[in-house]
């Protein structure tokens, strides 16, 4: 450990301490595999595969436009909901919320007083779930974050609470939406495509760019890979994490309007076990449970497998039992398979330029 | 050294080497090890004994060398093969499960139990034996083991060694959590081993220890054993310093140069308490100064600094910067107040082990790099690479990931931090642990330089030697008190040691 550290003894040591050897020879493959990137390329393959096995076993049902864009619709409620999560993961955090978060949404938007507000400006609705999916996540990042709660707990109790309101707020009835305004503009499918495909592809680019180009992403991985370095290099950790619970709240009331977009009404039973989904998806996906690593790519990716295998298995006419069954094992295998990549590669992807640095090493002057 | 006439060693180690990708943290280890010593592996931090125990006991394999048991080649492939031979060691990181009782620690992983029942009374009797063997019968085995002091959890992870029927025994820095009398509890415990046998491996960098118990040494340098099995009677200190550091120590710190008389009072701590660690401490460091905290473990040493930087609340206190009181418990007042930390805990506490170097280096400062919250890495990339040429932390790669990185380079990547950042203020707990002494000349060198362009600079030190080598007023801290305050040239290790002695006396 210590042959890195250019003290005065080592950098007057001969260079032959640096002799090229066989394990310091670059190999792209493996170098590619260890990148951001390339920790996806399986998740990718297992994708094409399951296409593959879709087109085999259901031919032309199976190999057509509509299709495919059943497969991206039904990924699309969900899709959102993880990409939410996705952020709340790689902070370290969790929140199992989510699916009772967009239930209550769900209901809030489609209450006869909000419709009718809505009548004259349909947005209206779109505001209310989303607002409310905010504030049940400032609930959230409040409690965790300055009660210090525990986020599993915190989270677990407003699964229940959000649940429990939905029902009281509806009275456990179906809440028509009955909007023309909103109804109308869901109708209209831009270029062909619904548009809850193209709500998650633009969450989707959004979340990408947030996780990786701004300050808000820097610190989400910062607080995930080390939250006290964070907090004492002067990130203000509290604040970060309710402005997080308020992200993944959000994304839930984003879902809840899609979902009221496809579905007739608004009930208290929208998105039952969704947070349970959308964490699979998450960590499918290569993000890290622990925190400090997340990909939105992979978690899009992850979404996408389990849309495509529901699909396949529909196709095919099998149970959904059997899907539940085949789910299980694709998300062990899954993570077992991003594990092995990542143990190949130890020191990850920064090796890039290790014989560079190698070759560096050994030319600088006694 | 080699040619030494006892019969059959117990242990032999010749050549062993170890590397891992391009570093060779083992290049030519030498050692023998005979049945009733203790044998002193010494070295600077890095230097590789940790390597050197890890290979020992079974966690690394080797990539050339041999290893000799009762003269017989073995292969150690994993710590239960180690166990097997009668190899047990004691990690300087405790290796206790707080939530299990001390009888269940001392078990784990080899219960007591007749048909998948744990036999628990059996295991409370052997307990009982293990703790009267090492002098601490007044430890019931169904005590918590999350209860007890860092002193007898090295003890429990010593019984736990003891449970097993072994011949050798590494202890890997023992010494460095206890206290005086806590260290003659371990020092009669090895005796007693010894006397039984047992032969000791003992890793430490305390010399004055290795001459009350050591039998022989083994100095490791970069990798390699420059001295071995060199017996301790007839091998003064003064030939082992510039053995282990290839250099004499006299020289490690660099000229200080003088405060000017009309530097400004940069840090000013009032009154500042800490309910149950510590209270009424005052201090002020002007523009260029250097002032060092020294005390022992516990004293309250980081827990001052820390409480100073706002990562505890003072319970009464104010904490000044140029005049300006900072918002009590909060590190983001102090960091835009131009204060920083490198926290005593690097890897826990300072670093994203995970990240590449830069993101490391721009942890305090990346929102200013951005642009209405838009990150510019390639200025982030430019600045830390700037900052790597300036701290020769070789080689300048920005991407680089943390962890690949030796003590002295993670400690440079703090500095770098804040240098970036530009502190008026810099806080520095611990500054060169697990750095290797050739770094640690190098941040001594660095953190003058910084006090000489204007900045104030708190330093805390373990090493009472290295505070008054670095600092120009020492403040002699002790139960959470500060003692005194001179400047470094008036008082010497003895005069700090004696102070804190007095002091917990009265």
């Amino acid at each position: 450990m210590s042959e890195q550290t250019t003290t005065p003894d080592a950098s007057a040591a001969p260079a032959t301490q640096h002799e090229p050897t066989a394990s310091d020879a670059p190999n792209p493959v493996r170098r590619f595999l260890a990148s951001p990137a390339g920790r996806s390329v399986g998740l990718f393959i297992a994708v094409l595969l399951l296409v593959l096995i879709g087109a085999v076993t259901a031919g032309e049902n199976f190999m057509n436009i509509d299709n495919m864009l059943v497969i991206l619709r039904y990924a699309s409620v969900i899709g959102v909901v993880s990409i939410g999560m996705t952020f709340v993961i790689t902070s370290g955090g969790i929140d199992l919320s989510v699916g009772s978060v967009l239930g209550l949404a769900s209901v809030v938007a489609t209450l006869g007083a909000i419709q009718t507000a809505a009548e004259g400006f349909w947005p209206l609705m779109v505001f209310v779930a989303v607002a409310v999916g905010v504030l049940a996540g400032l609930t959230n990042g409040l409690i965790i974050a300055y009660g210090k709660v525990v986020a599993f707990i915190a989270t677990v109790a407003m699964l229940a609470s959000a649940r429990g309101l939905a029902e009281l707020i509806s009275q456990r009835q179906s809440q028509i939406v009955d909007n023309d305004g909103f109804q109308d503009f869901f109708r209209y499918d831009p270029l062909g495509v619904s548009w809850v495909v193209w709500i998650f592809a633009i969450i989707s680019l959004a979340g990408w760019f947030v996780l990786n180009r701004t300050t808000f992403g820097r610190r989400t991985v910062a607080i995930g890979g080390n939250e006290t370095a964070a907090r004492l290099a002067g990130v203000n950790v509290k604040r970060h994490t309710v402005y997080l619970y308020m992200l993944a709240g959000g994304c839930a009331g984003i879902a809840a309007t899609m979902l009221l977009s496809r579905a007739p009404a608004g009930t208290s039973t929208h998105g039952q076990l969704y947070e349970l989904d959308a964490i699979a998806a998450v960590v499918v996906g290569g993000t890290l449970l622990v925190g400090g690593r997340g990909t939105i790519g992979g978690t899009v990716l992850g979404v996408l497998l389990f849309s495509t295998l529901t699909n396949v298995f529909t196709q095919n006419n099998l149970s959904s039992s059997v899907q539940l069954v085949a789910k299980g094992v694709i998300i062990v295998a899954a993570v077992m398979l991003q594990q092995r990549f990542a143990n190949r590669t130890p020191a990850g992807g920064a090796r890039l330029k290790q014989t560079d640095a190698a070759k560096a090493q050994a030319q600088t002057p006694a | 050294m080699i040619e030494d006439d006892h019969p059959v060693s117990l242990l032999e180690v010749r050549g062993l080497a170890k590397s891992f990708g391009s570093a060779r943290a083992l290049k030519g280890v030498d050692l023998d090890v005979v049945a009733g010593e203790v044998h002193c592996v010494l070295g600077q931090n890095g230097a590789g004994k940790s390597t050197l125990i890890k290979t020992l006991s079974g966690a690394h394999q080797p990539d050339a060398g041999e290893i000799r048991w009762n003269g017989q080649p073995v292969e150690i492939d994993g710590p239960v093969a180690a166990l097997e031979l009668g190899i047990a060691t004691m990690y300087q990181e405790l290796d206790v499960v707080d939530g299990l009782s001390i009888a269940e620690n001392i078990y784990l992983g080899h219960e007591l139990a007749r048909g998948g029942v744990l036999s628990r009374r059996e295991a409370a009797k052997r307990t009982r034996e293990l703790m009267q063997r090492l002098g601490h019968p007044d430890l019931s085995p169904s005590r918590e083991v999350g209860t007890l002091s860092p002193a007898n959890k090295q003890i429990v992870s010593m019984a736990r060694a003891l449970s097993h029927d072994i011949k050798l025994m590494i202890m890997d820095e023992p010494s460095a959590v206890l206290d005086s009398e806590e260290v003659n509890n371990l020092f009669r415990v090895v005796e007693d081993l010894t006397r039984q046998g047992i032969a000791v491996i003992y890793i430490s960098h305390r010399l004055e220890e290795i001459e009350r118990i050591g039998t022989r040494i083994t100095v490791l340098k970069d990798g390699a054993s420059v001295g071995s099995n060199l017996p301790v009677e007839s091998t003064p200190t003064r030939e082992l310093i510039p053995l282990m550091t290839g250099s004499d120590v006299e020289h490690a710190f660099p000229a200080l140069a003088p405060v000017s008389a009309d530097a400004p009072v940069v840090l000013k701590v009032e009154d500042l308490s800490l309910a149950g660690v510590f209270t009424g401490v005052n201090l002020e460091i002007h523009a260029g100064e250097i002032v060092g905290l020294a005390g022992l473990v516990g004293s309250g040493r980081s827990e001052i600094v820390e409480t100073i930087y706002g990562h505890r609340k003072a319970t009464t206190g104010t904490v000044k910067v140029h005049g300006r009181p900072l918002k009590p418990g909060s590190v983001a007042a102090a960091v835009n107040a131009d204060m920083g930390l490198s926290p005593e805990e690097r890897k826990s506490q300072g670093l994203l082990l995970e990240e590449p170097i830069y993101r490391n280096a721009t942890l305090s400062t990346f929102t200013r790099f951005a642009n209405a919250g838009l990150l510019d890495e390639a200025a982030e990339k430019r600045a830390a690479e700037e900052q790597m040429k300036a701290l020769e932390l070789r080689p300048a790669e920005p991407l680089r990931i943390t962890r690949t990185l030796s003590g002295g380079n993670q400690q440079k990547i703090m500095l770098a931090r804040w240098l970036i950042h530009g502190t008026q203020v810099l806080i520095l707990d611990e500054p060169t642990r697990g750095v290797d002494v050739g770094a640690r000349v190098e941040i001594y060198g660095l953190i003058r330089d910084l006090a000489a362009a204007g900045t104030a600079i708190l330093v805390v030190s373990s090493e009472i030697e290295e505070v008054l080598g670095l600092a120009h007023r020492a403040l002699v801290i002790a139960d959470g008190q500060v003692l005194a305050e001179r400047p470094t040239d008036e008082i010497d290790e003895h005069g700090v040691l004696d102070l804190v002695m007095k002091g917990s006396a009265a």
